[in-house]
């Protein structure tokens, strides 16, 4: 099993390779977009699709990673190597997450909801309360640290192109991706991923099967924040900015409507889900256009078709499009 | 005897109500212990108490001679304490195996990290766990639904599944709570053969209706009407206690004996 996932994922290295480095700087720039809502909304998948709990905070937990990252790369005189401020990132939005799972561990449903709600609506608020620190409503300007020279000369090397920074970032994002769908695939099919599914199907059996709840909720809620932290320090270098504007509970609804878009669970759901939210609002607002909308109203179009695409799929396929798209293989096989 | 499980002055109130009251039991090694008595009479509470469910108000437990002080549930299944659920509790969007599985990780060696980096030892361990459930799924002649998830399928294989979970982690104490309700008598026959052949491995606590099964399956019985013990003995002495004739009087006991 976690030899399959090794061999995927050197598979997914080699397209990402080939797909990156024949595509323009503008799709770079979407892809290392995708990359970081493809992660996020990973760690959201497991938690809600294998665990059972409702986070409508995850907005708030990637505003944590992304002003981690933007703090660390302040200093004019040199920071950390890139891949370092990241892990540090992922591991300050893990405690967050850790305190925030503990309080919310005796919650459950919509109260869960309501205390991750709370979350949403108070993180954006931090930087506005310690504006001489977090930059207040402007935010804070996230400087890309240069391309490591080796980096540069291997790439050049391998692929007879510049590295751009762009693409150096859409590599970075979806070497993150590879790694933390290598890892929650890991976590998904042990008994941790397991003891978490019997949580949310019966507490009561569960414990009797000796599993402590509130350390299984934890647990899942901790792992699914450090996938937050790292998307939403990835989203800090892609944007340039890390600012309250960016993290509105919006961006938790979005989340939450692509991981149930691709299915609840599902890793592969996620992906979809990441995807339908970085291009369908281009492909949407494109056709508009093509129909005779002004840009405005084009614009205007796509969180409108969006929600459409959703309630479609909750009504046609409740498992998902990755879930639909499996149940149509197997009709097609079997007829 | 060290594998024996003691309750003494064991009382719950539930505001107003008393559920238990003053009540002590013991079962011994490879001892069947049957507790019985009418509707409501605190049967699921006792259990509840021995589970760490309901905190007693008062008394204690005691199991293998150490006091069980802030039993929490899911401290049990590493004591070696199983219980299966009057309503089975199984994990519906998982498979009959992966049900089983659960109930097996007692036995698991490897933790978090080796499970998330994928470490070969946990591949391993995934492994002995696996050979368990599947050798507990062939005890109970439903290896064949392994991979079929338990709402799919008929309610007394759902029972056998929830069995198989709770028997896998080889506890020392089994809490049965109603095994044959909603049985054929055949699966019921079936049920009380089970339960007789596991006294070389465990000890046995059985709540129970039909008197027939736990009069034939039981070693020993205690009968509770309104929180109280009202008899205990062997099967052959509760038969005949006034007492309990009293008590389930007006009840509707499924007994094939002239009960009334
Ligand atoms: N959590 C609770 N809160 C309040 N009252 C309760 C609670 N649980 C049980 N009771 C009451 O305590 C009494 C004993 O209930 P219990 O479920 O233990 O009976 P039982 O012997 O298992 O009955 P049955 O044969 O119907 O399963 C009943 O009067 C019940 O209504
Ligand atoms: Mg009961």
């Amino acid at each position: 099993m976690v030899r399959r996932h090794l061999l995927l994922a050197l598979g997914a290295l080699v397209v990402v390779v080939l797909v990156l480095e024949t595509t323009s700087q503008f799709r770079n720039a979407q892809f290392a977009a995708m990359a970081y809502y493809a992660i996020a909304a990973a760690g959201l998948t497991i938690l809600t699709g294998l665990n059972g709990q409702l986070s409508l905070g995850h907005g708030a937990l990637m505003a944590v990673g992304a002003y981690s990252t933007a703090l660390m790369l302040q200093s004019r005189e040199g920071t950390l190597p890139l891949l370092v401020i990241l892990a540090l990132a992922t591991v300050i939005t893990v405690v967050v997450g850790a305190l925030v799972g503990v309080a919310a561990a005796r919650l459950h449903g919509p109260y869960l909801a309501g205390a991750t709600l709370a979350l949403a609506v108070a993180i954006p608020g931090i930087p506005l309360y310690f504006s001489e620190w977090l930059g207040g409503e402007q935010g804070l300007n996230v400087r890309m640290p240069e391309i490591p020279v080796w980096l540069a000369d291997a790439a050049y090397f391998v692929t007879g192109q510049e590295l751009t920074q762009i693409r150096y970032l859409a590599y970075l994002g979806w070497l993150g991706v590879i790694v933390v769908f290598v890892l929650l695939a890991n976590l998904s099919r042990s008994r941790v991923g397991r003891n978490w599914q019997a949580v949310r199907d019966d507490e009561v059996a569960a414990e009797l099967a000796g599993i402590n709840l509130g350390r299984a909720r934890v647990q899942a809620f901790v792992v699914s924040a450090g996938c937050a932290g790292l998307a939403g320090g990835l989203l800090a270098l892609s944007a340039r900015l890390a600012a309250p504007s960016g993290f509105t509970l919006t961006l938790s609804l979005l989340l939450l409507s692509a991981v149930v878009l691709g299915g609840l669970g599902s890793l592969v759901g996620a992906l979809v889900g990441a995807a339908l939210l970085t291009f369908l609002p281009q492909v949407v607002t494109g056709a508009g256009t093509d129909l005779g909308l002004t840009d405005v109203q084009a614009a205007q179009l796509a969180p409108l078709i969006y929600g459409l695409v959703t309630v479609l799929v909750v009504l046609l396929a409740p498992a998902g499009l990755a879930g639909g798209l499996r149940k149509l293989i197997h009709w097609r096989r079997s007829s | 005897m060290a594998e024996t499980f003691e309750m003494s002055g064991v009382s719950v109130n539930f505001g107003g109500l008393v559920a238990l009251s003053d009540v002590s039991l013991s079962v011994a090694a490879g001892q069947v212990l049957g507790v019985i008595g009418p509707n409501g009479a605190g049967k699921t509470t006792l259990f509840n108490v021995a589970c760490g469910f309901v905190r007693p108000d008062t008394g204690t437990l005691t199991w293998r001679g150490e006091e069980l002080r802030k039993l929490r549930p899911h401290q049990l299944a590493g004591l070696g304490i199983a219980r299966s659920l009057q309503e089975l509790g199984l994990f519906d969007r998982m498979t009959v195996l992966d049900n089983v599985l659960v109930g097996a990780d007692r036995h698991a060696t490897t933790g978090f990290w080796p499970a998330l980096l994928g470490l070969p030892r946990r591949a391993k361990d995934e492994r002995a766990l696996r050979d368990r459930a599947m050798a507990a799924l062939e005890e109970f002649d439903i290896a064949d639904v392994a991979a079929r998830y338990p709402a799919s399928l008929p309610y007394p294989v759902r029972k056998r599944v929830a069995l198989a979970r709770a028997l896998v982690g080889e506890p020392d104490l089994l809490l049965l709570d109603e095994p044959a309700s909603g049985l054929s008598s055949a699966e019921m026959a079936e049920i009380g053969e089970l339960v007789r052949g596991l006294t070389d491995r465990m000890s046995v606590m059985l709540v129970e209706h039909h008197m027939d099964l736990v009069m034939s399956v039981c070693d020993d019985i205690v009968v509770l009407d309104f929180g109280k013990v009202i008899a205990r003995g062997a099967p052959a002495e509760i038969q005949a206690d006034p007492a309990v004739q009293a008590a389930y009087l007006g009840e509707d006991v499924v007994t094939g004996a002239d009960s009334r």
